[in-house]
């Protein structure tokens, strides 16, 4: 047979063999699918332990071990408040991520702006949501400007102990 | 050369060229299950408990370092109101990285509606998340491998792989997955990873102060969670596309999505 009709197929070839020896030397070794397969895994496994290696910032202060962290130092503020209405709400949210307090970071940054009260305490008129359950003021009414703080206490909400 | 022999060397060649080099790599089965105790995370929203305070999508972007300021988010709550003239209304102002402050709804462009207090009919807050799929369809179209779920059934994203091209944020019928704005690379809920591989909760279950949210091993029939699956009635979002969620809803409503 003639050539012209070899060369195309040459062509082809070396392309073919082209592409699997880039793909040898540029897909990492541990490409692979687990249990599920190619179609829904196809991917690089020492990802999945680069995942695990992302820093925690918030530590166990949820629902399960709220209490325990915070209490070995500041016991008496964290018996206060666990006895409270703001006993359900874990220190972290207000006080900010305390994974490695007290060495880092030394001093949390609370957050003590009106905003963050307002997230549970504006007045909505929502009868059939839980929101009816939790007291609410009219943000434009109720002390415009004055952080909540300077006269509620967050720890101890009750308004017959409010100072 | 035959005309026969030409085509049948042609094929042969055709078909050793095109069989991958991965396609030849073995995998062995126990080295698998070994690396994989039987763990399958699930999540579980009760809609009933949450008040929309936004602490879960604060803790969140705090967690993972997604930019506050930048209107994505791994995490998001929905508020839903029906007033008593029909009419159904849905916001998620910032993902309600804030919690709801107002009581007007954002309609988008800068509009905003006022609805009156006595129109309300029923109102509640939905938190939305990546549903984790069983069969995902993000994972499926992703062209260089960058996305995939784990054997414990977690979807991730692989930052260093991801070509940002976009297609699993456009195939995702959840819009759980955004481009993030400072790696540019596909970004989504990874179930916080790093911390329940550790044992922990995730950031969103640890910041909610109302049990709203909650996470499982649907595997372990002991665990509360698959209790709770197994006995309440629960839903999941858009079932009819077959991505078989785990994210699984109590107190759904027709309209949420």
């Amino acid at each position: 047979m003639k050539s012209h009709v070899w060369r195309p197929l040459y062509v082809v070839i070396a392309l073919v063999v082209g592409l699997l020896v880039f793909r040898f030397f540029y897909v990492p070794n541990d490409f692979g699918s687990g249990k599920r397969g190619f179609m829904y895994s196809f991917h690089r496994m020492s990802n999945e332990e680069e995942w695990k290696k992302q820093p925690v910032k918030y530590g166990a202060t949820g629902k399960e071990r709220m209490h325990e962290y915070c209490s070995a130092c500041h016991g008496a503020v964290v018996k206060v408040r666990t006895e409270d209405l703001h006993g359900i709400i874990p220190c972290e949210d207000c006080h900010g991520p305390a994974l490695n307090h007290p060495e880092a970071p030394e001093k949390l940054n609370i957050d003590r702006t009106r905003e963050l009260c307002l997230r549970c305490h504006t007045s909505l008129p929502y009868t059939t949501s839980e929101r009816k359950r939790i007291p609410g003021i009219d943000p434009k009414g109720h002390n415009p400007g004055i952080e909540c703080v300077k006269c509620h206490n967050p720890h101890n909400p009750r308004l017959e102990e409010m100072k | 050369m035959e005309r026969r022999e030409f085509l049948k060397s042609c094929i042969m060649v055709i078909a050793g060229a095109s069989v991958p080099l991965s396609a030849l790599t073995l995998i062995d089965p126990r080295k698998v299950l070994a690396a994989n105790p039987d763990i399958q995370w699930a999540f579980l929203v009760d809609t009933n408990k949450c008040v929309g305070c936004g602490f879960c999508v604060m803790a969140c972007k705090t967690e993972n370092d997604i930019p506050l300021d930048a209107n994505v988010t791994r995490t998001w709550v929905e508020r839903y109101v029906y007033t008593k003239d029909d009419r159904r209304y849905v916001d998620s102002p910032k993902g309600a990285l804030n919690g709801y402050t107002e009581s007007r709804i954002d309609l988008g462009k800068g509009e905003f509606k006022e609805i009156d207090p006595k129109n309300v009919g029923k109102a509640f807050f939905v938190p939305k998340l990546c549903n984790h799929c069983t069969t995902p369809p993000c994972t499926q179209v992703c062209p260089v491998g960058a996305t995939y779920k784990t054997d414990d059934g977690v979807v991730l994203v692989d930052r260093k792989w991801c070509i940002g091209c976009g297609y699993c944020i456009m195939a995702c019928p959840y819009a759980a997955r955004f481009f993030h704005p400072l790696l540019h690379v596909a970004d989504k809920c990874t179930f916080c990873y790093h911390r329940i591989t550790k044992g922990l909760d995730s950031a969103c279950v640890n910041a909610c102060p109302f049990g709203a949210r909650r996470m499982g091993n649907i595997h372990n029939i002991n665990d509360p969670i698959t209790q709770l699956i197994m006995n309440e009635r629960v839903g999941v979002l858009k079932d009819e596309f077959g991505t078989k969620p785990q994210a699984f809803y109590i107190g759904l409503a027709q309209e949420v999505r």
